[in-house]
């Protein structure tokens, strides 16, 4: 596994020897701004697995953001089950959602995949408000449940340092597996079926597995952070799975270099940073995400790391 | 009781519905069918039509008349312009690309709505009719500009169409549909023509904005309805197809009229855009339009 690509691999578990280590530190409100950006770039990790690595330009992933979320908040809430079987309900809620959605969304490319991914994640959210008596809707639900038993050790989720490592460990194992998976066969097998389908099938790949194979993995991964959420903050809301939660893990990933492992990581850390210091611009915030949005789509579309990967780097993908 | 009243009022106000959906929803199918790109912020034209109709009609506050017949020459032509810019500014620059396209529209549709909300504010506005005139049914009395609206759009469909089957720069435009790098060789100048069919979507769109405003209001977030209901019109009717999509939108806008009195609006939507959705998976050349013709 390190063979492949021993550089990156070692940059790797120098990132997540930082995260550990930044606890030391720092202290009060930038240890919570950190948790928030950990799991926001496992979700735009996931996003990137489809829209970089497979070439699969999604409209709709604040669908599989919420489907973890709400799978786990639900049986959390509803299900008397231990905050660790909950997040295991929501990563596999959103494995069921990714693949009922991959399934029918998968039968069109580009810019119908795009409206129909759009759509679908409409429709989540719409639901979302239609069942506001079991979902809170707008409102959202408070979740009670707040401390889990790791064998002998209690975890008190309302602790700052405890939310903090657990995102910590979560982000870590998401990103060695996905270094695993993405710097081995399967990565080229993404990228062989972004850059040229027809050759791919030539080749004898089942292209319509491997697509389905990505989605559902980027959905996964993208409800795994929306589980994380809803789990560690004790809150889940329809708020989360709006268009614009879609845009977020889209803005994340082109800032920092779609189809590179740790450009989603970069672009999630820079962006929150950034809306955190326009706090007192508040009402400009849109501005900036749109100017962003056509910014890099002109000048800038291989991201931080992306461009940096192209001119000096290559081994940074 | 009597069902027929209701099912005139329905009717009236889903032909309403259904003549300014069909005119933005064209300004959409226009721009898919020649450029192949979807544009996004096209809502949001829509709404600076209403916003812009509003802003004009307010600087003639004695003269409702003459201030909506400048709304609606003025609030066109600025929008328009600004999708002139949009289209040298951004789109020419990204090579027409189906996906960055999209991306960018996104970034210009929050742009855009977010200066209309620091500039205009969150409030609804409400702008004079030029005319008041109540029709008298047997059972209610109805306005007159609504149906107004529905003549307005009427006629703008009908020159759009002979403008695209019998004159110049319609022929120019199909060209460039039909195959753009032939029309180049034919000395069509492709950059123009995709310019002038962007403004003149984005124009449509406009026009629809304005025309709504005496009967609705102006709001900065009223793009949001218009985009999805165009969306849904343009898919349904075929991806660029104009017979179909006028077809759709008079369908869509009568039925929706009636969904709404049936089910929850929340619950309309699901239905709606799932059902959409499931039209895209399952017949990508919509239900009016004929399979796959065209490379």
């Amino acid at each position: 596994m390190i063979r492949h690509n021993p550089r990156l691999f070692a940059l790797c578990l120098a990132v997540i020897a930082a995260v550990f280590g930044a606890q030391f530190v720092l202290a009060g409100y930038p240890v919570l701004a950190l948790t928030r950006i950990l799991i926001l770039a496992v979700f735009a990790m996931g996003y990137n697995m489809a829209m970089g690595y497979a070439g699969m330009l999604s409209l709709g992933h604040a669908l599989f953001f919420a489907a973890g979320m709400y799978a786990a908040g639900m049986a959390s809430r509803y299900g008397a089950v231990g905050l660790p079987v909950a997040f295991g309900i929501g990563i596999l809620g959103a494995a069921a959602v990714s693949l009922g959605i991959g399934l029918l969304a998968l039968r069109t490319r580009t810019v119908s995949f795009m409206i129909v991914t759009l759509m679908f994640a409409q429709v989540g959210y719409l639901l979302t408000l239609q069942f506001a008596d079991v979902t809170g809707g707008d409102q959202g639900l408070t979740l009670s449940e707040r401390g889990f038993a790791l064998g002998p050790v209690a975890v008190d989720m309302t602790s700052g340092a405890a939310r903090y490592n657990v995102a910590a460990v979560v982000f870590s194992v998401v990103l060695l597996g996905l270094y695993a998976l993405t710097q081995g066969p399967v990565g080229r097998l993404f990228a062989a079926v972004r850059e040229n389908p027809e050759r791919t099938r030539m080749l004898g790949y089942d292209v319509a597995r491997i697509r389905l194979a990505a989605f559902v993995l980027s959905g996964t991964v993208a409800g795994t952070s929306g589980a994380l959420y809803g789990l560690t903050f004790g809150f889940i809301g329809s708020s989360f799975a709006e268009f614009r939660t879609s845009i977020e893990a889209l803005l994340y990933t082109l800032v920092g270099g779609p189809g590179t492992l740790l450009g989603p990581v970069l672009g999630t850390a820079l962006m929150t940073v950034l809306i955190d210091r326009l706090g007192g611009l508040t009402a400009a915030y849109p501005i900036v995400v749109g100017a962003l949005l056509i910014a890099l789509t002109l000048w800038f579309p291989k991201g931080l790391l992306g461009t940096i990967r192209d001119r000096w780097l290559p081994w940074l993908k | 009781m009597d069902l027929a009243p209701y099912l005139l009022l329905a009717g009236l106000e889903g032909l309403v519905e259904a003549s300014v959906l069909m005119l933005s929803a064209l300004g959409l199918s226009l721009v898919f069918g020649v450029m192949r790109v979807v544009n996004v912020a096209h809502g949001e034209f829509y709404m600076l039509g209403a916003v812009g109709g509003w802003a004009i009609a307010s600087l003639v506050p004695d003269h409702p008349a003459l201030g909506f017949a400048l709304a609606l020459l003025i609030a066109p032509a600025l929008v328009g312009a600004l999708a002139i810019a949009a289209d040298r500014g951004i789109l020419r620059r990204i090579g027409y690309d189906p996906e960055a396209t999209i991306v960018a529209t996104i970034g210009l549709s929050y742009i855009i709505q977010q200066v209309v909300l620091m500039t205009f504010g969150p409030d609804a506005r409400a702008v004079e009719p030029p005319f008041y005139l109540n029709i008298r049914f047997p059972w209610f009395g109805y306005s007159g500009y609504k149906l107004f609206i529905v003549a307005v759009a009427a006629v703008l469909v009908g020159a759009l169409w002979v403008g695209l089957r019998r004159s110049r720069l319609g022929l120019m435009m199909r060209a460039t549909q039909f195959d753009r790098e032939t029309a180049q060789n034919f000395g069509i100048p492709v950059g123009r023509v995709y310019s002038g069919v962007f403004a003149m979507g984005a124009m449509l769109a406009a026009v629809a904005g304005v025309l709504i405003v005496p009967a609705n209001q102006a709001h900065y977030l009223m793009g949001h309805d218009p985009l999805l209901m165009s969306f849904v019109v343009v898919i349904v009717g075929g991806l660029g197809s104009i017979p179909g999509t006028i077809a759709a939108a008079v369908l869509i806008g009568l039925s929706d009229g009636l969904m709404s009195v049936f089910f929850s609006p929340t619950l309309a939507k699901i239905v709606s855009t799932l059902l959409v959705a499931l039209v895209l998976v399952f017949r990508p050349q919509g239900l009016f339009g004929k399979a796959e013709t065209r490379a």
